[in-house]
């Protein structure tokens, strides 16, 4: 479902649990369709003996991946425009994420309805580890 | 840099919305997506991270008859390397023209942009590269501009 500029206005929030208790497999399933074999992310014994961090983590971009779910499941398929965010801390395993969007501007460019979005993904002790924008296009 | 050609495919795009946790009907039901507004299974916004798979020359990929410096015996596969904390991703920016779509031979090519410097408390000295790389479909349109920060600290990030 699309959303219609007519029924927003700035201030609105989506907000969606885009992950619980992250498992290592899961990372595990990102680094193989990514392609990413970065072993700070699937290698437990690289990453605590070598890499000196306290276990592997996520990829930046499963944690874009988690937030464009929300994102997608708020503007609709195909809608998008523009994406773009910030890695402002690391998500670790066991982490549980929560993604929210908020109406910043409504707007039309070329008869085009638009939206804009600033974005935010927090860990389970309200710590950001994404932040980020994204425009959309909308209905009137 | 080297073009990329990268053909987009429907199992790759499910397998890509699996690892995302994202059971979206259109990234993987052909029907439902058909009767659905995009028409048709398009891929998720941040799908072309899996470029990589398509690059020959991937270093984050071990290669056959390649030292890797991931575990194996020991804790790198690599004898007499420094610890390093190596690079991470400090952004990703997308512009989208047009969905992805299944059939879609897609080209990109990267494109090294500015460079720059920044004291961080947490990892030392910070350096950031920008990487823009254009994707255009089999008929030579560009379909989507993608535009990534990189950066290498100078320590492991401190966790406090």
């Amino acid at each position: 479902m699309a959303l219609k500029a007519s029924a927003l206005k700035v201030g609105d929030t989506h907000s969606e649990c885009v992950v619980e208790n992250l498992s290592r497999t899961q990372i595990v399933q990102y680094a193989g369709v990514s392609g990413d074999y970065n072993p700070l992310h699937t290698d437990e014994v690289y990453t605590t003996q070598v890499a000196g961090y306290p276990s592997v983590f996520a990829h930046g971009m499963l944690t874009m991946g988690l937030t464009s779910k929300m994102l997608t499941n708020y503007v609709g398929d195909g809608r998008l425009t523009k994406f773009g965010v910030r890695f402002t801390n690391q998500v670790w395993p066991g982490d549980t994420l929560q993604s929210i969007a908020t109406v910043e501007a409504i707007r039309e460019e070329g008869g085009q309805h638009l939206v804009d979005l600033k974005l935010s993904t927090v860990n389970q002790d309200g710590k950001e580890v994404v932040s980020g924008s994204a425009t959309a296009r909308i209905d009137a | 840099m080297a073009k990329i050609t990268f053909p987009v495919e429907a199992t790759h795009i499910m397998m890509f919305a699996r690892s995302i946790g994202d059971t979206n009907p259109v990234y993987h039901d052909a029907e439902a997506a058909k009767k659905s507004e995009a028409g048709g299974i398009i891929a998720p916004p941040s799908f072309a991270q899996a470029v990589a798979q398509f690059d020959p020359e991937y270093h984050l990929r071990p290669k056959p008859g390649q030292k890797w410096f991931g575990s194996a015996k020991g804790p790198s596969g690599i004898e007499g390397k420094p610890a390093s904390s190596g690079g991470l991703h400090a952004e990703q920016h997308y512009e989208y023209i047009r969905p992805l779509r299944p059939g879609d031979v897609l080209t990109a090519e990267t494109n090294p942009g500015k460079v720059w410097e920044r004291e961080s408390k947490r990892a030392g000295k910070l350096t950031f590269r920008e990487r823009v790389t254009e994707y255009r479909d089999q008929n030579g349109e560009l379909v989507m501009i993608a535009r990534g920060v990189g950066v290498t600290t100078e320590r492991p990030v401190d966790q406090g």
